[in-house]
């Protein structure tokens, strides 16, 4: 073994893997999610996602650069503050008693205070103990203490957790986010810890179908699941390039130009969350999407309640107070997509096959 | 090749030069060359365009995740009794160069976390309880050392890299003496030097003239003339930037020819008129469109000598960018390992070296309860994973109808059997479909038993329709599943291409055979290697239209028998 003695600037001892360290540290000056251009229907999907996170996560899949990892980075900047119990390390939120950790639930007083809201990011090649969480290394060995330190799932509760690539994810860690996302809860049992916490978050996945399918159970987990394509238009990439070019050049000037729009798709966001609840769901809509469901064979009725809220986000993000066809016709792709049985023969993709059913069904 | 030699150097140089100047913002480089003279003066001279003391990191082929992102060091941790973070290569690299040697059998993992770190600038460290983001901004240099016909390095990342470069045809005598680049003494950075008016819509143009679908393209042209722009001193690009970043970017990603310019004098081809759907169409025909042309004709030498020929042959000469399937269908020969997992070493493979590396942080806890010199628990346990080599299946898919003589059926019989006695060496496959009347069956599952195969295939019947849509989808389905298992399918259509039974079932010539067309072009585009043997007695042209569709090998065997089939069909494998 070669490595014994190497310079010391090789290696950071000890308090570079203080993983709190950089929790609160704002990620490098990313792109403005306003100044995407085109994209309508990934940043709709990733919008929806945040107005009702219980749509499930969102699935990106497409060609290469296409600015997929782009647009969920720039979703962090994006998102409204929350509110969570201070100091609390699964970043609880007092007005989900269902989703409270062990301290908060039994701590009387709860001050809150506002925070981002976490967007994620685990890497390909993460280990289990950094996902799920572990014994905290220096707490046991500088004083013999029990201390768990979360991993990734707890720092992405009420939040997103972003994974590019997915469909490159090794199958023991695809095992622990199915197993987490179905229960919205953590089980941690390792070097002798016994902890449970909630982990309520938004699955984003973004990666290339050229590179491998995605394990059936897992695309189930995603709500939404949107095709992004190289625009073909020039006009549409001259823009691209141009704002890209410009971004690079000049990342904070670049940004503070789309600062007022970046408010202004911030309050419609946090308007519609306000709406969402109050938005109506006529009978002939869910009748329509019950038509629809059937029509293409999609398992379960998980469809079809995806369906039903992705709508009804969209509802409210419109400012509309009930549920219309159109809304409905433009969220059914994203919705379905995914969850057509596999037709062997297929030569359509399945994209045109929800419009055709769409076509049928709404007429 | 040798009077093209000198420019394709001198090509290199610039593409360094330029590389030199901005080394994370064009990604890097793909050099096609094998190990000799020739790359070690490449690389020579890549060090020396670079400041001294500039990071060069080499990447060995096959490394541990831990090396690659950074983990614990084992050594240091044991002796120091806490835990000691090594820095990973990609975050060693930064500020500097990362070579990557047989790029083209690059495991698809390690790519990803390339790909990230070109995109990010940064490296995300989610391991060993260490939760970090290090910069790791570098240029990668990407060796390809594939042979035609292998596999490509993978395309998602060669997209990132805004330079390919292929100096395997040249000889060291080839190389000019005085071409020693100077290091950058820069007085001005790329990220100083605007893009003209107009420049951002040339470089789009020009992209789809060449039919290059990837934005990160003419991103890439535009920092390349930036570069190029800041080399010379000047603060705005001017033409001969623009025609050097083409020349260099965008010219060997071309996928298609650009129109030739007389044609572009009389009516206007499509990509034209696309073009001037632009917002400013009075502009692009008055300043840019001659620049554009003057462009292409400039780069037309620089555009792959033998795309025609690929374009001709229908796709690439190699299977460029089929990422991991591709890597999952290269002829692995034997376990690739997987990195390792906890687990349990009575039923895998015990990894002592990341067991140990997994117990190291806590020694110093356990020495106080008296353990022994080195102490490790069950949950340190780690076990080597590998990846299976992959078997090749060979699928038969059979006529069995009336059409196709009967004696098809006992043919293929035969050839099977053949197979399946060579495959027995090879620990191959083999499988059988039969279609007949209104369905497919399989006939014979997937297997290496000889004597099982002898007692399913004895008495298949034959006769009745040719529901072809309908066997060549049971042969995709099994095909997909020998794929998941990560096996390697290879179908063999034996018929005549008669299909007369449609999909659903019913019969109706017509619609039969646009049924078999759209489930052959469904194989296609599923990427399966597929040979179709013709069994009329006559070359039937539906048979190789159907076999075009397919992207399946073509061959007409009208008497074969089971010894001349299976001579056929071994070689195809």
């Amino acid at each position: 073994m070669h490595g014994t003695i190497k310079s010391p600037d090789y290696k950071t001892v000890f308090p570079l893997y203080k993983a709190e360290n950089n929790r609160a540290k704002p990620m490098s000056l990313n792109y403005p999610f306003a100044a995407l251009v085109g994209q309508d229907e990934m940043k709709r999907a990733l919008m929806l996602a945040a107005i009702d996170p219980t749509i499930g996560g969102v699935l990106v899949f497409g060609d290469r650069g296409t600015g997929k990892s782009t647009a969920i980075r720039a979703l962090a900047d994006l998102l409204p503050e929350r509110e969570t119990v201070a100091g609390c390390p699964y970043g609880c939120a007092p007005q989900h008693e269902a989703g409270l950790c062990g301290a908060c639930e039994t701590g009387t007083k709860r001050k809150t205070v506002k925070s981002k809201v976490p967007v994620v990011d685990l890497p390909l090649g993460a280990t289990e103990d950094r996902i799920v969480g572990a014994l905290d290394l220096e707490r046991a060995l500088a004083h013999g203490e029990k201390k768990f330190e979360p991993g990734l799932l707890a720092r992405a509760h009420g939040g997103f957790l972003y994974i590019d690539e997915v469909n490159l994810l090794e199958d023991h860690l695809v095992d622990v986010l199915l197993d987490v996302t179905a229960s919205g809860e953590n089980l941690v049992e390792r070097e002798g810890l016994s902890v449970r916490h909630p982990a309520k978050f938004v699955l984003v996945g973004s990666g290339n179908p050229e590179e491998g399918e995605l394990r059936p159970q897992l695309l189930d987990r995603f709500g939404l699941c949107v095709e992004v394509r190289t625009p073909t238009d020039i006009a549409t990439r001259i823009e691209v390039v141009k704002r890209r070019d410009a971004f690079e050049r000049d990342r904070a000037g670049f940004i503070a130009q789309f600062t007022k729009e970046a408010d202004k798709l911030r309050k419609t966001i946090v308007a519609a969350r306000k709406k969402l609840d109050d938005v109506d769901l006529p009978p002939e809509i869910l009748e329509k999407s019950a038509a629809l469901c059937l029509a293409l064979g999609t398992d379960g009725l998980r469809g079809e309640l995806t369906l039903m809220r992705a709508a009804r986000a969209l509802a409210a993000l419109d400012g509309k107070k009930s549920v219309m066809l159109a809304h409905l016709r433009t969220v059914a792709p994203s919705v379905l997509r995914h969850r057509l049985r596999k037709n062997p023969l297929e030569d359509v993709g399945s994209t045109v096959r929800v419009e055709r059913a769409l076509e049928a069904a709404l007429s | 090749m040798s009077e093209k030699a000198p420019d394709l150097w001198q090509t290199a140089c610039e593409a360094v030069s330029l590389l030199a100047a901005s080394p994370s913002g064009l990604g890097g480089i793909v050099v096609k060359a094998p190990p000799g003279p020739v790359r070690d003066a490449f690389l020579a001279m890549l060090k020396q365009a670079l400041p001294q003391g500039t990071p060069f990191i080499r990447m060995p082929h096959a490394l541990p995740e831990a090396r690659l992102t950074g983990g614990i060091d084992l050594a240091s941790t044991l002796a120091a009794g806490k835990p000691v973070f090594e820095r990973g290569l990609l975050a060693s690299a930064h500020g500097g160069v990362l070579l990557a040697g047989m790029a083209e059998r690059m495991d698809r993992a390690i790519a990803a976390r390339l790909e990230a770190a070109l995109d990010t600038g940064h490296v995300r460290i989610e391991r060993d309880h260490i939760s970090d983001n290090v910069p790791a901004g570098f240029a990668l240099v990407l060796f390809d050392e594939g042979e035609p016909g292998e596999d490509a390095p993978p395309a998602s990342l060669t997209d990132r890299l805004a330079f390919s470069i292929d100096l395997s045809g040249l000889s060291w005598r080839d190389l000019g003496g005085d071409d020693v680049l100077h290091p950058a003494c820069q007085q001005l950075s790329p990220m100083a030097v605007a893009l003209a008016k107009g420049h951002a819509e040339t470089l789009v143009a020009l992209a789809d003239a060449l039919g290059i679908a990837s934005l990160r393209a003419p991103l890439l042209a535009a920092m390349a003339a930036r570069a190029n722009a800041a080399r010379a001193g000047r603060h705005e690009t001017d033409e001969t930037d623009i025609a050097n970043a083409a020349r260099l970017v965008l010219a060997h990603r071309a996928t298609r020819l650009p129109a030739p310019p007389e044609e572009q004098q009389t009516p206007p081809p499509e990509e034209q008129q696309e073009q001037s759907s632009n917002p400013e169409p009075d502009m692009m025909e008055t300043q840019d469109r001659p620049l554009e042309d003057q462009i292409l004709d400039a780069i037309a030498s620089a555009i792959p000598a033998d795309l025609l020929a690929q374009l001709q042959a229908g796709r690439g000469g190699r299977l460029a960018g089929r990422g991991a399937e591709a890597g999952r269908k290269a002829p692995a020969t034997r376990g690739r390992p997987l990195g390792a997992r906890r687990g349990d070493p009575r039923r895998e493979r015990l990894d002592l070296l990341e067991t140990l590396r997994s117990a190291a942080p806590w020694q110093r806890l356990r020495e106080q309860r008296g353990d022994a010199a080195i102490a490790v628990r069950k949950e340190d346990l780690r076990v080597r994973r590998f990846r299976p080599k992959s078997r090749t299946t060979t699928i038969f898919v059979v006529d069995a109808s009336g059409s196709s003589a009967l004696h098809r059926l006992a043919e293929a019989k035969g050839a099977v059997e053949l197979v399946l006695a060579e495959c027995y060496v090879r620990r191959d496959e083999a499988a059988l479909i039969a279609f007949r009347g209104q369905k497919a069956e399989v006939i014979l599952p997937p297997t290496r038993s000889l004597t099982r195969a002898r007692a399913l295939l004895k008495g298949l019947p034959g006769g009745g329709g040719t529901p072809l849509a309908l066997g060549l989808d049971a042969a995709r389905q099994l095909a997909d599943t020998v794929r998941r298992k990560g096996d390697r399918p290879f179908l063999i259509l034996l018929t005549d291409a008669q299909a007369n039974v449609g999909r659903d079932g019913l019969g109706g010539r017509q619609k039969a055979e646009e049924d078999a067309l759209a489930s052959a072009a469904a194989l296609q585009r599923d990427g399966y290697e597929s040979l179709l043997i013709d069994t009329s007695p006559r070359p039937q042209p539906k048979a190789s239209a159907l076999a075009d569709r397919m992207g399946a090998r073509y061959l007409a065997l009208p008497h074969a028998d089971a010894r001349r089939l299976a001579a056929a069909i071994v070689p195809a494998r």
